[in-house]
């Protein structure tokens, strides 16, 4: 009962967000409705007792990737008379890719739902949460099973990351940095000359 | 050698425990405030606070509306207009200072032949509306008669060095 | 008697438990947060050998009280140009996080509304929504120090929720576990986390929790001597009251993690003093911890922001992550680890 309450408000909560998104017409809404969105399919992964990835998802896509998202957006000078302009040129490409995606989804799912063994290949694969708590479960299965599919994941981050930084770090000359263990490690003896001058001379 | 005694202080947080123990020895130390309130801090004789017009022991008020405080005020607060009394003595009908443009110099004071106009020591007058602040003779005089010991004995006071 | 245990037994009973529970921690916390704030004033004064609150009741204790009421009834003012949905949004947000985090703290040997397995992760999650409020407080404030404030958090929260991360876990390698209650009990197990290799971690953690909370010395969000009070500028009356008791209560909440995962939770230091109930330890470390934090705020100047972005990402960053691997290297070969097997 409340099970199933909970789920039609996050699914609910969920879709609603997700087509608000798309029809806000203030960038940032749309990205806080994304959020939104995010938000309450960590909910439904957490009725699914999957709480592990309801929680990465909150960490990952909610609190760092969508805050950038949110930093973008605002930093951006939007101009929503130009954006509205392009709008009826790119409506036929970006409702084919649509309707393609749509298409998609529906046959895999007919097709996934059509073979009726869902829950036993789901079984043979995971040790059941009854057993072992839902980290666990997860562990054993991507450092086994899948373990160099999982390194292979983490070799790709690797290498956007790296050249990511590579694109944007630039060397210019002539800029002054701050080395703050050698302020640190200054010496008051040697930083300071104490002279006595005589008058009229100077040093 | 140093440099490796400073890294070593870093990585330990020397700096740290050490303005740690120095801030406790100051939490610990007597407080140089004054609980305000309850307790003040000494006053001049020469504290230019809220304004007064004074009276002679007699009763008679002593303004005797030559103007000059008016006529000297720079942020011209003061406002007075005069009438012969019954008595044929002249006299102010009104005496308005807006408190709120006054900036405190204390030139009326200096200005007043009869020391009738003085600043007194009250610097607590605070009020809870902009009206309250445009004082009239009414409450000018009534300043007076409220703070008449402690501004005679400031003047008293301050006569040597005048 | 026993129609009324049947009666807790029903979803509608433990929904009503559940809600007795939630009322009394929320009512609990909110007064200690009035007196911790009063603690805070009071400590930042004293160092300052200044007096502090210290006329509305006896030593001031009532001043908070009065700071609430005062807030109450104020008027809401709303900038002309505000985006006035999210600008109300924020800081309920803010405060709704900042107390939906304490749900999972244990404050006493099964003293907890909801004893889930991933629960240190369930505050990582929250405590890293919580930049949403600030951020969105303000942008939708639509003035210019407010969005500078907003940006500068967003950065500074996201730069040092990942050195939080590591040390989170390296903490669960240890213990062997990512439920709060099973991390103190393992705690009881061996010693407090903070007198093993951990030690250096429980620093990085409470000088991470600083930057965090958007503690001084890293309180450039609402630096006042650059950016008068930074996302707050255009907020007063109660969203203000909501802003500023949601940054407390994220305050309490990283001394109760500090306390949880390295200073060993609601145990007694000694177990001759174990006759003192747990929540009652619990409370004296997370005041400690706050002690902590409300000097700090007094004896260390405020960084500026390449600064504190150098030390997130060039000292706690790489630190944290070594420590990591050496972490899991001594789990690996030390047969008596992790604690909880």
């Amino acid at each position: 009962m409340l099970p199933t309450i909970a789920f039609y408000l996050f699914s609910g909560i969920a879709v609603g967000s997700g087509l608000m998104m798309i029809s806000a017409r203030n960038p940032v809404h749309s990205v806080l409705y994304l959020i939104l969105a995010f938000f309450s399919s960590a909910g439904l992964f957490v009725l699914l007792g999957a709480e592990f990835l309801a929680m990465l998802l909150v960490v990952v896509y909610v609190g760092a990737v969508a805050v950038l998202f949110l930093f973008v957006v605002m930093m951006l000078d939007i101009d929503f008379v130009q954006l509205r302009q392009g709008m009826m040129q790119n409506l036929p490409a970006s409702a084919t890719v649509g309707l393609i995606l749509l298409a998609e989804l529906i046959l895999a799912f007919t097709a996934r739902n059509g073979a009726g063994e869902t829950a036993e290949k789901v079984a043979e694969v995971a040790p059941m949460a009854e057993q072992t708590a839902n980290t666990n479960a997860l562990g054993q299965i991507i450092y086994t099973d899948y373990f160099f599919m999982f390194q292979t994941a983490g070799l790709i981050l690797l290498v956007a990351m790296i050249g990511a930084i590579v694109l944007t770090l630039r060397h210019r000359e002539g800029v002054r940095r701050q080395n703050i263990s050698e302020q640190v490690n200054r010496d008051p003896k040697e930083a300071v000359v104490l002279t006595n001058p005589r008058p009229g001379q100077g040093l | 050698m140093s440099r490796v005694a400073s890294t070593v202080k870093a990585f330990f947080l020397w700096d740290f425990v050490s303005a740690f123990f120095l801030t406790m020895r100051y939490f610990f130390a007597p407080k140089v405030t004054v609980n305000y309130p309850y307790e003040k801090g000494p006053l001049s004789p020469r504290f230019r606070g809220e304004h007064a017009l004074r009276r002679y022991p007699s009763g008679e008020e002593r303004c005797i509306a030559c103007k000059l405080c008016e006529a000297v005020c720079p942020a011209l607060a003061i406002t007075i207009e005069a009438e012969p009394r019954e008595d044929g003595s002249r006299r102010t009908t009104r005496y308005d200072i807006d408190m709120t443009k006054c900036i405190y110099c204390g030139f009326c004071q200096e200005a007043c032949p009869v020391d009738a106009i003085v600043l007194g020591p009250n610097f607590e007058f605070t009020t809870e509306t902009r009206e309250e602040l445009f004082y009239d003779k009414a409450k000018l005089l009534d300043n007076g008669d409220r703070w008449e010991r402690e501004i005679a004995k400031n003047l008293e006071l301050d006569a040597p060095y005048r | 008697m026993e129609a009324l245990a049947n009666f807790f037994a029903t979803p509608f009973g433990v929904f009503l438990i559940i809600v007795g529970q939630v009322l009394a921690l929320l009512v609990t916390l909110l007064i200690l947060l009035a007196f911790l704030l009063l603690a805070d004033r009071k400590i930042w004064a004293a160092v300052m050998m200044r007096r502090g609150p210290n006329v509305v009741g006896p030593f001031g204790l009532l001043q908070s009280f009065a700071d609430f009421f005062k807030f109450i009834f104020k008027e809401i003012v709303v900038p002309a140009g505000a985006n006035k949905g999210v600008y109300f949004i924020a800081p309920i947000l803010t405060f709704t996080l900042a107390a939906a985090a304490w749900a999972v703290v244990p404050v006493g040997d099964g003293w907890v509304i909801s004893d889930i397995n991933v629960g240190i992760l369930y505050i990582f999650a929250i405590s890293s929504l919580g930049v949403y409020g600030i951020i969105m407080g303000g942008w939708a404030s639509n003035s210019k120090y407010p969005f500078l404030g907003g940006l500068r958090s967003a950065a500074q929260m996201v730069s040092y929720e990942v050195s939080i991360g590591f040390i989170i876990v390296t903490v669960l390698l240890w213990a062997g576990s990512m439920n709060l209650s099973e991390i103190v009990e393992a705690q009881r197990q061996s010693n407090w986390f903070i007198a093993t290799p951990l030690f250096p971690m429980f620093v990085v953690f409470f000088i991470s929790a600083l930057a965090e909370t958007n503690r001084p010395p890293f309180d450039l969000p609402e630096a006042e001597s650059e950016l008068v009070a930074g996302y707050q500028v255009e907020y007063g009356s109660t969203p203000y009251l909501l802003f500023m008791i949601g940054e407390y209560l994220n305050i309490v909440l990283m001394c109760a993690m500090t306390t949880i995962l390295f200073l060993g939770g609601w145990l007694p230091p000694i177990k001759a003093l174990g006759f003192i109930p747990g929540p009652v330890w619990f409370l004296i470390k997370v005041c400690m911890v706050f002690f902590m934090f409300a000097m700090v705020k007094a004896m260390v100047p405020r960084y500026r922001y390449d600064q504190l972005m150098r030390l997130g990402w060039k000292v706690f960053l790489p630190l944290s992550l070594a420590w990591v691997i050496l972490i899991s290297g001594i789990v690996t070969y030390v047969p008596a680890l992790p604690v909880l097997k």
